[in-house]
């Protein structure tokens, strides 16, 4: 059984005087104990905003969420504020984009550290300094002792972000929520921080929802993987079949419009046209219809249906007309031929 | 002969204190002592990270911002012995595409006051009728509708307003293009288009650009010559193929393994030398070599106290490592704590019994 | 719906993307409008201002008497002013004269002044700030060191000392209210103008060789004065309460006569336990002429808030 189940999440933002708009539309996912599940998306695509759902930290004004958030044996829909305070750390913590903005300003490092260890594993605070300190050891921030006693500006970002995933693990939660969390730091010291996300969720067997844009921070972290598209999942697979087989044209157009470090063709890169802009409201079609080179008249003819790739167990499209067509049950070997 | 040849350029921001009796407290040395030749017709990426000095440099070459030292020769012409008034009309001949097209593009002017402003400020020839042919064949060479004139810069896609930027920066015919980051704002899908673009028009008006980007797979995909930047100066400059099969520099080495790879079976076989520690202050550079501080393959002797020269390995490969032949031929082995082995290698098929989604 | 063919037709070419949406083309400031007619707070300051205006303008054929007119002293006792009547709406003040016709007339003293000075204070004080924020440097720090000491001399005691020195008139009321404007108006437009002189668009103009004339009066400061005009519309509602509170200590014109919002709060003053009414309608004149142009100040700050757009 899933630790997380994510069932038909619908996010609609609605403004006095204006259409409300549905950021998340029937979005559906599960997450397995110690599983690392990435979401990838562009702006637009509503990733953010259903990490924000589940973790319930959408303002409750002007927002509307439907569906169903289980974790664990709890509905977290329907917890009350207090007791999803609780949750939040104890089972699931979040790590955000920006450590600068999610930490606060005023208050040393250390004292957010022990706030977080005292509040919900009932520790003195002496046990939870020598706690804190530990913490920021074991993520590799130099002099720990020092470190605690700083205030967020004296940090570089990504030691601040090591200080954002302390407080994330410090009470070793079962499921971690990364809303790109490398995406505002060097290349460098990305592969640091994803280095050090890797060992800590090997180590702590905690589950792990990568959100982020960069496919290639998902090929080495997560064992599956769902692509959205316009507040929808447009594809869902275990890493190693979505990389090799993708089946969405935009997955497909996606992988193929990325120069790679290691690829030496200079030539003109494959290009999907548009942009996130050029929408279809899913109930009137495919929303990537406008910029689909396998767009066919029955794309406008209401929402796709989601449906799997034979041959590929787990492997699920949200299109007709998928690239990859479904291959013989004989063995996923032949599918290298198939483009 | 290059197009554009810089000379041991430097770029100093004096650190002061006080408001009205200042004082200097030494400087920030973005950019010490650079030397870049770009022919004409090629590409030259530039990459490095955040504070290597990259853009103060893109800056710089545009005279923006103004150098401390050294020289600039764009097409024989030197560009630093003219004053602002004198090298304005100069400024045609090289132009400049910005990270940011919202930022670089003024909220209230429409496009075509945006594309004609230049064509005005430097009285080129021809009048309303012939600026107006001009700007719209350029609007279609970088494929927008001629009903993009009117239209103003909120009203496009990040992707568009690239292409304003772009078409902007080619309206005065430039033999040099620098472009910062030109896709690293956009969208994922929508760079490649830009990327092409930007190839596209290298070929149609036999353009020179200087490419400065962090992303190292775009730098690669579009330069002829790639150098690579750290605390202000090139560490490290090659052909863009012999620089990515073969990177010789320890900065340049772990820059590339740390590039992630949109391929799980790629991601899982790969060894990447982890860098300990953050970029020291460019204010206070660490002595001899800059990378010293952090650099795997350090050795007891040189590397603290002796300041690599960009030596030749290979013709047209420069390397700034006192030991680049030794840590080649894998004579010096790194520091066994830099190296890890990658992914514990994501279990190939999950849970198959999923829920649709 | 469309076939293949029509999707594959209606493409831009070269893979290019499509012009987002096929609504009309919209300027910032029609945006800004339409923004601004949404708003209930900015309908109901516009329509405050208006009446304010309306009756600023048409004040000789509103108002039923002259606002000098004393003819019905004879009726005035003290400790008992006529109230309310078919003939004099709002009673009669404790000089003999007829309420209405003098709040009327206020009107268009208040608008009057608060035009003047705001006009005159905007235009030296922009004109400052222009100087200071286009060429910065020794003169920026000359200048604003200036405004500075300016603007650390309360407002209120600045218009009384230059009342006091200019002699009691209209005039020097004028000024004094202008002079107060002046370091606001300058400040903000040379801080605005700064900030914006860091933007991108600035080192895109410079990079394609736009004199730096061009580059101050064709981008700079149009960007630079959407806080001035939001600043504008605040002063005016100032500008009102100030005058009045310069009249209201007889700062304001030898004639004692003249119909003044402040100078009728004077007057009602010796009535104020008889009659407290007579306090509260020029009171409340004041506040809703101010209130209209905060409102109005207010909503277009957010209007024109490039960051709330869309």
């Amino acid at each position: 059984m899933s630790f997380l189940r994510v069932r038909d999440l619908t996010v609609t933002f609605t403004r006095p005087g204006q259409a409300p708009v549905r950021a998340v539309d029937g979005v559906t996912f599960d997450v397995g104990s110690g599983q690392s599940v990435g979401i990838v998306g562009e702006s637009g695509s509503g990733k953010s905003v259903t990490s924000l759902a589940v973790m319930r930290l959408l303002p409750a004004r002007n927002v509307q969420v439907t569906g169903s958030i289980e974790l664990g044996d709890q509905d977290l829909l329907a917890l009350s504020a207090r007791q999803m305070r609780d949750v939040r750390g104890r089972d699931v913590a979040m790590i955000f984009q920006d450590p600068m903005t999610s930490l606060n300003p005023v208050l040393t490092v250390g004292r957010q550290l022990v706030e977080v260890i005292v509040r919900h594993d009932g520790r003195s605070v002496a046990e939870a300094r020598r706690d804190a300190q530990a913490l920021l050891e074991r993520v590799g921030i130099p002099d720990p002792a020092r470190r605690l006693r700083e205030y967020p500006h004296q940090l570089s970002g990504g030691m601040r972000q090591r200080v954002m995933i302390a407080i994330a693990v410090a009470c070793r939660p079962r499921l971690l929520i990364a809303d790109e969390p490398t995406t505002a730091l060097d290349v460098t010291i990305q592969a640091q921080i994803l280095d050090l996300l890797r060992d800590l969720v090997e180590e702590s067997g905690s589950a792990l929802v990568m959100i982020t844009h960069d496919l290639g921070v998902v090929a080495g972290l997560c064992e599956r993987v769902h692509v959205m598209y316009s507040g929808r999942i447009v594809e869902s697979a275990p890493a190693t079949g979505l990389f090799a087989r993708p089946a969405h044209p935009y997955t497909d157009g996606l992988l193929r419009s990325i120069p790679r470090i290691d690829d030496e063709e200079r030539g003109m890169l494959h290009t999907i046209r548009g942009s996130v802009r050029d929408v279809v409201a899913w109930e009137h079609g495919c929303a990537f219809q406008p910029r689909c080179d396998h767009a066919v008249e029955s794309c406008l003819g209401g929402p796709p249906p989601v449906h799997d790739l034979t041959g590929a167990p787990g492997h699920r499209v949200r299109c007709p007309r998928p690239v990859h067509p479904a291959t013989p049950a004989t063995g996923t070997g032949r599918s290298e031929g198939s483009a | 002969m290059s197009l554009l040849q810089v000379r041991d350029l430097k770029v100093h921001f004096p650190i002061r204190s006080g408001t009205l009796f200042t004082r200097q407290h030494g400087s920030v040395k973005a950019v010490d002592g650079v030397d870049l030749d770009v022919p004409a017709g090629t590409t030259f990426g530039l990459v490095g990270e955040s504070g290597c000095g990259k853009s103060t440099l893109a800056r710089a070459i545009m005279r923006l911002v103004e150098p401390t030292a050294g020289s600039i020769t764009l097409d024989g012409r030197d560009l630093l012995g003219l004053s602002e008034r004198r090298l304005r009309p100069v400024r045609r001949d090289f132009q400049m595409v910005f990270q940011d097209p919202m930022a670089s593009l003024d909220p209230r002017q429409n496009v075509e006051s945006l594309l004609t402003e230049p064509l005005r400020a430097h009285r080129i020839p021809g009048g309303s009728v012939e600026h107006a042919r001009r700007i719209r064949t350029l609007l279609e060479v970088v494929g927008l509708p001629a009903t993009a004139l009117e239209r103003y810069p909120h009203e496009f896609s990040g992707g568009q307003r690239q292409r304003i930027g772009i078409a902007r920066a080619l309206v005065l015919n430039p033999k040099l293009v620098v472009a910062d980051e030109p896709v690293s704002a956009l969208d994922v899908s929508v760079q490649a288009q830009v990327i092409n673009l930007l190839k596209e028009l290298q070929e149609t008006f036999s353009l020179t650009y200087l490419v400065i980007a962090h992303d190292l797979a775009v730098v690669r995909h579009i330069s002829d010559t790639v150098a690579v930047m750290y605390l202000g100066q090139i560490i490290e400059q090659a052909p863009a193929t012999a620089l990515y099969r073969a990177p010789t520099h320890p900065y340049t080495k772990a820059l590339m393994g740390a590039v992630p790879v949109p391929d799980p079976a790629v991601e899982a076989s790969r060894t990447r030398i982890l860098l300990r520690g953050d970029l020291p202050s460019p204010a206070n550079p660490p002595s001899g070599c800059r990378f010293h501080t952090r650099c795997p393959w350090r050795q007891a002797t040189r590397c603290a106290d002796e300041r690599p020269a960009l030596r030749t390995l290979a013709p047209g490969h420069q390397v700034a490592c006192h030991f680049a032949e030794e840590i080649a031929a894998g004579r010096i082995p790194p520091s066994t704590t830099a190296v890890s082995s990658a992914a514990a290698a994501p279990a190939a098929a999950s849970s198959a019994a999923e829920p649709p989604s | 719906m469309s076939t293949p063919e029509q999707v594959a037709a209606t493409r831009p070419t070269g893979g290019d993307e499509a012009i987002g949406s096929p609504r009309p083309t919209r300027g910032l400031r029609s945006d800004a409008l339409r923004r601004l007619r949404r708003n209930p707070m900015a309908v109901v300051g516009f329509t405050l201002i208006l009446i304010f205006v309306g009756v600023a303008v048409f004040a000789p054929w509103i108002a039923p008497y002259s606002p000098k007119d004393n003819s019905w002293l004879s009726e005035v006792r003290p400790g008992a002013y006529p109230g309310p009547s078919a003939e004099h709406w709002l009673g009669i003040d404790p000089l003999g004269r007829d309420v209405f016709s003098r709040l009327v007339y206020g009107a268009r003293q208040s608008l009057l002044i608060g035009v003047v000075s705001l006009a005159v204070g905007a235009t030296v004080g922009v004109g400052i700030g222009l100087l200071a924020g286009a060429f910065g440097g020794w003169v920026d720090t000359v200048v604003m060191r200036l405004v500075d000491i300016m603007l650390s001399v309360p407002g209120l005691l600045f218009a009384i000392a230059i009342a006091a020195m200019l002699g009691q008139s209209l005039t020097s009321v004028m000024i004094a209210i202008a002079v107060v404007n002046i370091p606001i108006f300058a400040r903000l437009l040379r801080g605005e103008m700064l900030g914006q002189r860091a933007a991108d668009y600035v080192l895109a103009a410079r990079s394609l060789g736009i004199s730096r004339a061009g580059i101050v009066f064709r981008h700079v400061l149009p960007n630079s004065f959407t806080p001035v005009i939001v600043q504008g519309t605040l002063t005016l509602a100032l500008a009102i309460v100030e005058a009045a509170g310069l009249a209201f200590l007889g700062l304001s014109g030898s004639d004692p006569s003249a119909p003044e919002w402040g100078r009728m709060l004077t007057d009602a003053q010796v009535a104020l336990t008889s009659a407290p009414q007579l306090a509260l309608y020029p009171g409340l004149a004041i506040v809703l002429a101010a209130l209209g142009f905060t409102l109005l100040g207010e909503s277009l700050r957010e209007a024109l808030d490039p960051k709330l757009r869309r």
